[in-house]
């Protein structure tokens, strides 16, 4: 059974339709790269996974449950589904290691001594243990990254998203975020990540989606579709982007 | 100019006009708690996605916030006393008094909830998108995540309509409580010194609302949230 | 509840004859726009010369409005208002202070009021100006003065017109805060819609039927005044600009 399932997803804001007839599922342990130009609707279609936006038509699994079914437990679905976003979201109010228990003790309800046990392991893991009394306010824009990762990871996802992780970021620390999400994949986590840095593609992806208007329009292996691209979209896009 | 000040009649009446003073300060902390309170609840109820309870508290305000003050004090004289008549029979010792405490509780709820409103929505929506994300419930992220924020930012404009609301009290006069204000006037009137007791009741209000506001404004340069 | 309910009330003649008291309900409606509008008239023209004072550079002229504002916005606006009506005649010089509080009430009444409410929101109108003016770019000030325009030509052509366009939001919001402070004016006895409330509960003995007409003007007042402003709002927009307002 695949780890996350989408099924002729299709959603509309107001008469406006943002995302067409999406298929495509994701396996455990797979890391997909979803990309495309801006407006193409991916950011739109990951946060359908973990019902944060909803669509009107088709149907999304993660780990067997139904996301769009109404009598979904939703806090207690997104508490499995690890979530990474442009503008890293920790808590400004909390320090560093009060953004990484405060889930684990609300939703998880682990004991307050687990959880900060488990929270500074894994700041220490993205390089950051040093910063655990600090406030979001006084990290770099990559340290609060990699904390934000740390914090999704504290809640033991089954699978995690990323809308734009390093599209915020000046480009000297992209390289700091890229390497924790690589050393992610390579410990085997299910990943989904929409993103513009074809170089962690081809590094870890197994496979890539491209998407145009609210369609997917390619979804190969890495390395067709890197090779060759099968539609002129995808060709196109390609070539302006690998530029750099 | 021809007036021949004459300050004498103050002295004596200080404990009259203390005790003025202690109504005002009474009528500002009820009106301060209550109202924070219960416009917090009608904030979150203006923005709750259940169509019953936003139109509820968006009808309360737009209700309260197009009357005068003075109107909704006469109002409540009106009715505060039927009601409690009827809930306990005879009267309440000071009834003024009591009319006072909720017409200018409910009235300064209206006003605060839109300063609460308006606090919550600036907390960006990636926040509230983050704290879901995690699997935090809705009351969970308003209460752990937004509601605190908010508050810190929203800390000088609740002291500051406070100081509007210190200031409002003053209006109880309409119905015969005697205020700080009111007691003052009065002495004034009883002594044929109304000028000097206005003037030294506009000058004690001026060094308390002037003192304040700059107290928030320091405050205020301290407590932002780095973001 | 035991209330006996007559709204025929308002078609009974007053006492003293030769009036409905439904006539005075409007004489109400009558002074308290009529008062509002004085005072508004008086609190855009001072407070508009008062929040470009806050702006200029010369430390005198601003001093003087910052203490203007710091001195209205301190003090409760009844206080304010029962010292314009007992207080600065007496301070006046003996003849102009005699000639006042000579004059027919109503005259005193109304000079007080349109004073008092025209000042005291001067004071604000004051800080939505400064505010408006401060929120445009410093850019559009050094714009204007490199073109060789002088300080007071870049305020007239530059900064004042985008400023109006800025603060007609919060300006409608005065324009309904007016109208509510009107009210207490009822304490100096002016006629206006609060105190025929508490005149027409007097005389008729039928306070629900009274407050229930005077809180439907007082929101009506409310309704049109805001149905107005939205459409100066949208005659006023200026295309592809938007306010970051508060």
């Amino acid at each position: 059974m695949p780890m996350i399932s989408l099924e002729g997803v299709s959603k509309w804001y107001g008469q406006f339709q943002v995302l067409t007839d999406c298929t495509t599922q994701v396996d455990k342990g797979e890391v997909i790269v979803v990309c495309g130009p801006s407006g193409s609707g991916k950011s739109t279609l990951i946060k359908c996974v973990n019902a944060l936006e909803p669509f009107q038509k088709g149907s999304i699994t993660v780990n067997g449950v139904s996301v769009g079914d109404p009598k979904t437990n939703l806090p207690k679905l997104r508490s499995h589904v690890g979530m990474v976003f442009q503008h890293f979201e920790l808590f400004p109010h909390l320090s560093i290691k009060e953004n990484l228990t405060l889930a684990q003790v609300k939703v998880l309800g682990r004991p307050k001594n687990e959880a900060l046990g488990r929270g500074l392991k894994l700041l220490e893991r993205v390089g950051l243990i040093a910063q655990k009394d600090k406030f979001p306010g006084q990290l770099s824009g990559g340290q609060q990254q990699r904390v934000a990762i740390a914090r999704a990871l504290s809640m033991d996802p089954i699978c995690m998203l990323f809308d734009e992780p390093t599209s915020a970021l000046d480009p000297e620390m992209i390289n700091e975020v890229l390497d924790v999400m690589v050393q992610l994949a390579k410990d085997g986590m299910t990943m989904m990540v929409v993103t513009h840095e074809m170089g962690f593609a081809r590094k870890v992806a197994d496979r890539v989606i491209f998407m145009d208007q609210g369609r997917i329009v390619e979804d190969a292996k890495k390395d067709d579709f890197f090779g060759k691209p099968r539609s002129d979209r995808a060709q196109l896009f390609l070539s302006k982007i690998l530029q750099h | 100019m021809g007036y021949d000040f004459d300050w004498s009649s103050i002295p004596g009446a200080l404990p009259f006009l203390w005790h003025g003073a202690v109504i005002t300060l009474e009528i500002t902390a009820i009106a301060i708690l209550v109202g924070i309170a219960w416009g917090t609840l009608l904030a979150i109820m203006r923005l709750s996605p259940n169509r019953a309870l936003s139109w509820f508290a968006a009808s309360y305000v737009n209700l309260f916030r197009s009357l005068p003050l003075l109107m909704v004090i006469l109002w409540f004289f009106l009715i505060v006393p039927a009601v409690l008549r009827n809930l306990f029979g005879g009267a309440i010792s000071d009834i003024r008094l009591a009319s006072a405490f909720v017409a200018f509780a409910l009235f300064e709820a209206a006003y605060y909830s839109e300063i609460i409103r308006a606090g919550i929505q600036s907390i960006s929506s990636g926040q509230i998108s983050a704290s879901l994300a995690l699997g935090l419930s809705y009351g969970q992220s308003m209460r752990l995540v937004i509601l605190p924020q908010a508050f810190r930012n929203m800390v000088p404009l609740l002291l500051t309509q406070a100081i509007i609301l210190f200031q409002d009290t003053s209006l109880v006069y309409v119905i015969g409580l005697s205020d700080f204000f009111g007691t003052a006037y009065r002495v004034g009137d009883r002594d044929g010194r109304i000028v000097e007791l206005l003037l030294f009741a506009g000058a004690v209000y001026f060094v308390i609302c002037y003192g304040a506001s700059w107290l928030v404004r320091l405050l205020q340069s301290r407590i932002t949230i780095v973001r | 509840m035991g209330y006996h309910w007559d709204w025929g009330v308002f078609f009974r003649t007053v006492p003293s004859g030769g009036a409905t008291y439904l006539d005075w309900f409007l004489q109400g409606i009558e002074w308290t726009l009529i008062v509002s509008a004085c005072s508004w008239a008086l609190a855009l023209v001072v407070g508009s010369v008062l929040g470009v004072l806050r702006t200029v550079p010369n430390r005198l002229l601003s001093g003087f409005a910052t203490l203007y504002v710091e001195i209205f916005r301190n003090i409760p606006l009844l206080v304010q208002l029962f010292i314009w009506y007992f207080v600065i005649p007496e301070l006046l010089p003996v003849g102009l202070g005699t000639a006042i509080k000579q004059s027919p009430p109503l005259m005193q009444q109304f000079l007080a009021s349109w004073l008092c409410l025209g000042l005291f929101t001067a004071a604000r109108v004051c800080e939505q100006v400064r505010a408006g003016i401060g929120s445009l770019a410093r850019g559009q000030r050094n714009a204007g003065l490199a073109m060789g325009l002088t300080l007071p030509q870049t305020y007239r052509y530059v900064l004042l017109p985008m400023a109006f366009r800025i603060i007609l939001p919060p300006m409608t919001s005065e324009t309904l805060n007016i109208i509510k402070n009107s009210s207490v004016v009822s304490t100096i006895g002016l006629v206006e819609l609060s105190r025929q409330a508490q005149q027409l509960v007097d005389y008729t003995a039928q306070p629900y039927e009274a407050f229930i007409a005077v809180s439907a003007a007082y929101i009506a007042i409310n309704a049109v005044v805001m149905m107005v402003m939205r459409t100066v709002e949208r005659r006023a927009r200026v295309p592809g600009f938007i306010v970051a307002g508060k």
